[in-house]
């Protein structure tokens, strides 16, 4: 039991230090600042929850985070915009056909492949013929009303729209939907090994990004979605509460800072109230007989499979659930930005960045991975007055005129990258269980 | 005369620019292929290395050209091309020794050396950054055709033209060069032998005396060269972006694994067939069906395939279909 108290008091630690980090930026900086860090520290901590589910607890390696959360961020657009309506009228007939040549295709593929379990050649051509061919009936319907839904009113819509509901029902839809996708990626990728998995899941979150960006009337592609509906009221209707403007008297704030300093406070309490819930269920999940069938699992697999436990299907099911939280996180941020643009999806920052969270974190902890969202999030933030920091204390004796020292204070942002990827080979080296390690369990 | 013109079309959009970027994908990939088989893992900071030795060669340009030394009809950075190589090994040396030495030896899993990777291709692309800056950079300062589409036109009396960029056939002839070196290396020389057996079956080699240390100090060598030759040949072709260069990544490991990871002439096939078929399928077939068919049997529309935004999504699809399909790729390359 002791060693369980222990653990305990460690993640604890960690939480103070990351809240005494937030009281140092809100103290030295601002506290609007602080806020803005917060939250998107709390979407990463989700982020970094999704993937250590997949890759602390179950092995599978997903290098698809930053597809998963564009998915995400487009539901948050189709589901709180606007219909565009006069689009809508036209093009019912172009979405049944669409469907139904969906349809026809899937099962005739999947006839194919029954038949023809053992030739292979043969499989695949028809396969492709089939595809082929609905992708003709699909194009020859489709393109017409492409340019019909990108021409109308292409300044302002020019896409579908969505079905203006508020946007906090985006973020379970996002997780379902995200997990439909997560589905059809798991069924045809989950049978590669590591390395493999790795890059084709790389690969498929650049092809989503691709879609989305290049399909101008699912969500305007590069041109943007600005102004989503916010789940929160909106600080030009704060500043007029005559409440708040006594409130900003009394605590000698300006009105606009307080507004702005309340609109980000109540997405921090949506978050850590999502945060809370996910946190537990998994808690809840680990610690049941199914966490340690996972655990088996990816501690060694032959062994687990001797057990009878079926791995292809535990795979698939824990990909799907990593899937959905980042989908949540990723409706979650574009919430929060209010804007959907498809051109801001890298995958040094969304994908990477977030598995560099898990490992310093600590794979295989739920708490390691908030920790590390935390953690990875500020100093993402705040390398860059840290590498100025760096810069001035290498180049001491130097004059303020000196030629490389502007030179290398005007790089000083590029710093983060040099500074994250010597804290992940750091601590791939010198603490590899990160910094909060997995419990021992039985 | 048609069928010359449509041959000219082909030629001028498809196979000098196919070549060309071929050329590229395949010295990258071969580095990809030789670090996976014999340290066994992906290297994910190959696109990074690439841009490394990118932009060591414009700043030995630059020294260079302070100098006032040209070679003018062609590229003063061939000339840096040597010393950038050794820098770029160099570099690749202190990376193993510091980064990916200490998981080799402790036998990490290999997911492990490629997180390792990452942190490298963060660290060097921030080195980068901090080095050269962001912007972008036209490096090739020699003539620029060895044969513009205007003076094919007015030679030959064809409609269409062929253009021959310098930095289109340098490349051509580096790359060959470098891949002839290679295999001469691998098959003929003690070395490459052991290397080869090395990667074969790591217990046997070190039985017969081969030495690790060796063999994998020949295997960063081989890397460094290849991916400075590649990184600066990119540079040259297009211009010099260092965001570009984490984007090859992907299509890299495409042309790799298309060709079958592991194996040296499946990594060149790899290349060609990605940077072939993303052309191929991107390239709008009107013109040069209007060659060759009457013009009232031409079909209305574009006759795409896929649209141009889709270029580098098709290396990304090739990928995902050959690791679905047939992880083994073309010449059967090792499965993890």
């Amino acid at each position: 039991m002791k060693t369980n108290f222990f653990s305990e008091k460690k993640y604890i630690n960690a939480y103070l230090v990351c809240a005494f980090l937030f009281l140092l930026v809100g103290l030295f900086q601002s506290w609007n600042v602080a806020f803005s860090i917060l939250n998107l520290c709390l979407i990463s901590a989700i982020m970094s929850i999704g993937i250590n589910i997949q890759w602390g607890n179950s092995g599978i390696v997903n290098f698809g985070v930053m597809g998963f959360a564009a998915i995400g961020g487009l539901c948050g657009v189709l589901i709180s915009m606007p219909p565009t309506l006069e689009v809508w009228k036209e093009g019912t007939a172009v979405i049944i056909i669409i469907l139904f040549s969906f349809l026809v295709a899937g099962i005739l593929i999947k006839r194919f492949w029954k038949i023809f379990v053992y030739n292979k050649y043969i499989k695949i051509l028809l396969s492709i013929i089939v595809i082929l061919f609905s992708l003709y009936l699909i194009k020859s319907t489709f393109i017409p009303s492409i340019s019909f839904v990108e021409n109308t009113n292409s300044a302002k819509t020019g896409y579908i729209g969505g079905l203006n509901l508020p946007i906090i029902l985006s973020w379970p839809i996002a997780g379902l939907f995200c997990g439909v996708i997560a589905f059809l990626i798991g069924k045809i990728a989950l049978g590669l090994r590591s390395d493999y998995l790795a890059i084709a899941t790389l690969g498929i979150s650049e092809i989503i990004i691709y879609i989305i960006k290049n399909e101008e009337w699912l969500a305007r592609g590069v041109k943007n979605v600005n102004g989503l509906p916010r789940p929160v009221p909106y600080e030009i209707d704060l500043q007029k509460n005559e409440f708040i403007q006594t409130i900003s008297n009394t605590l000698n704030l300006s009105v606009i800072e307080l507004s702005s300093l309340i609109v980000k406070g109540l997405y921090s309490i949506l978050f850590i109230l999502v945060l809370l819930l996910i946190f537990f269920l998994l808690q809840k999940a680990i610690k049941s007989p199914w966490g340690r069938m996972m655990r088996a699992v990816r501690d060694n697999e032959i062994s687990a499979e001797a057990m009878g436990i079926n791995v292809k299907k535990r795979h698939l099911q824990v990909f799907i659930i990593g899937s959905a939280i980042i989908g949540i996180s990723g409706a979650m941020l574009t919430t929060l930005d209010g804007q959907f643009t498809p051109s801001s999806y890298q995958p040094l920052r969304y994908t990477f960045l977030i598995w560099i969270m898990v490992i310093i974190g600590g794979s295989g902890n739920n708490h390691g991975a908030i920790i590390g969202g935390f953690a990875i999030w500020f100093f993402w933030i705040q390398a860059e007055p840290i590498g100025i920091f760096l810069i001035e204390l290498i180049t001491i004796f130097l004059s303020d005129q000196n030629e490389v020292k502007l030179y290398l204070l005007n790089h000083a942002a590029y710093m983060r990258l040099l500074l994250m990827g010597l804290v992940l080979i750091l601590a791939l080296r010198f603490f590899p269980k990160g910094i909060i390690e997995e419990e021992k369990r039985l | 005369m048609e069928i010359i013109n449509a041959f000219a079309l082909i030629i001028n959009y498809i196979i000098i620019p196919g070549l060309t970027y071929g050329c590229q994908l395949a010295l990258g990939a071969l580095g990809v292929t030789i670090i996976y088989t014999v340290l066994r893992f992906s290297n994910f900071a190959h696109g990074e290395l690439m841009s490394f030795g990118a932009m060591t060669s414009i700043l030995i340009t630059w020294i260079i050209s302070y100098f006032g030394i040209s070679i003018f009809p062609l590229p003063t950075i061939i000339l840096a091309l040597p010393i950038s190589i050794l820098i770029t090994i160099s570099y690749c040396l202190l990376i193993d020794k510091y980064c990916f030495q200490y998981h080799r030896k402790k036998n990490s899993k290999n997911v492990i050396s490629l997180i390792v990777s990452i942190g490298v291709m963060f660290f060097t692309s921030g080195l980068i950054r901090v080095l050269i800056g962001p912007n972008d950079r036209t490096i090739n300062d020699g003539e620029r055709f060895i044969i513009s589409a205007r003076k094919f036109k007015e030679i030959t009396g064809l409609t269409e033209g062929i253009s021959l960029k310098l930095s289109q056939s340098i490349t051509i002839i580096v790359s060959i060069i470098a891949v002839a070196f290679l295999f001469w290396f691998l098959n003929k020389t003690k070395t490459g032998k052991s290397m080869r057996a090395y990667s074969d079956n790591k217990d046997l080699a070190l039985l017969s005396g081969i030495k690790t240390e060796n063999v994998i100090f020949y295997t960063w060598l081989i890397t460094g060269t290849l991916a400075c030759i590649a990184g600066t040949l990119y540079g040259l072709d297009k211009s010099y972006k260092p965001f570009t260069y984490l984007q090859l990544v992907l299509p890299i490991f495409a042309a790799a694994i298309v060709g079958g990871i592991g194996n040296p002439i499946g990594a060149i096939i790899g290349g060609f067939v990605i940077s072939f078929s993303e052309l191929l399928i991107t390239f709008s077939y009107n013109k040069f069906l209007s060659y060759l068919i009457p013009i009232n049997f031409l079909p209305e529309g574009s006759l795409q395939i896929l649209s141009t935004d889709y270029k580098i999504a098709i290396s990304f699809i090739i990928l995902v279909l050959v690791l679905i399909l047939k992880p083994t790729g073309i010449y059967k390359g090792k499965l993890l």
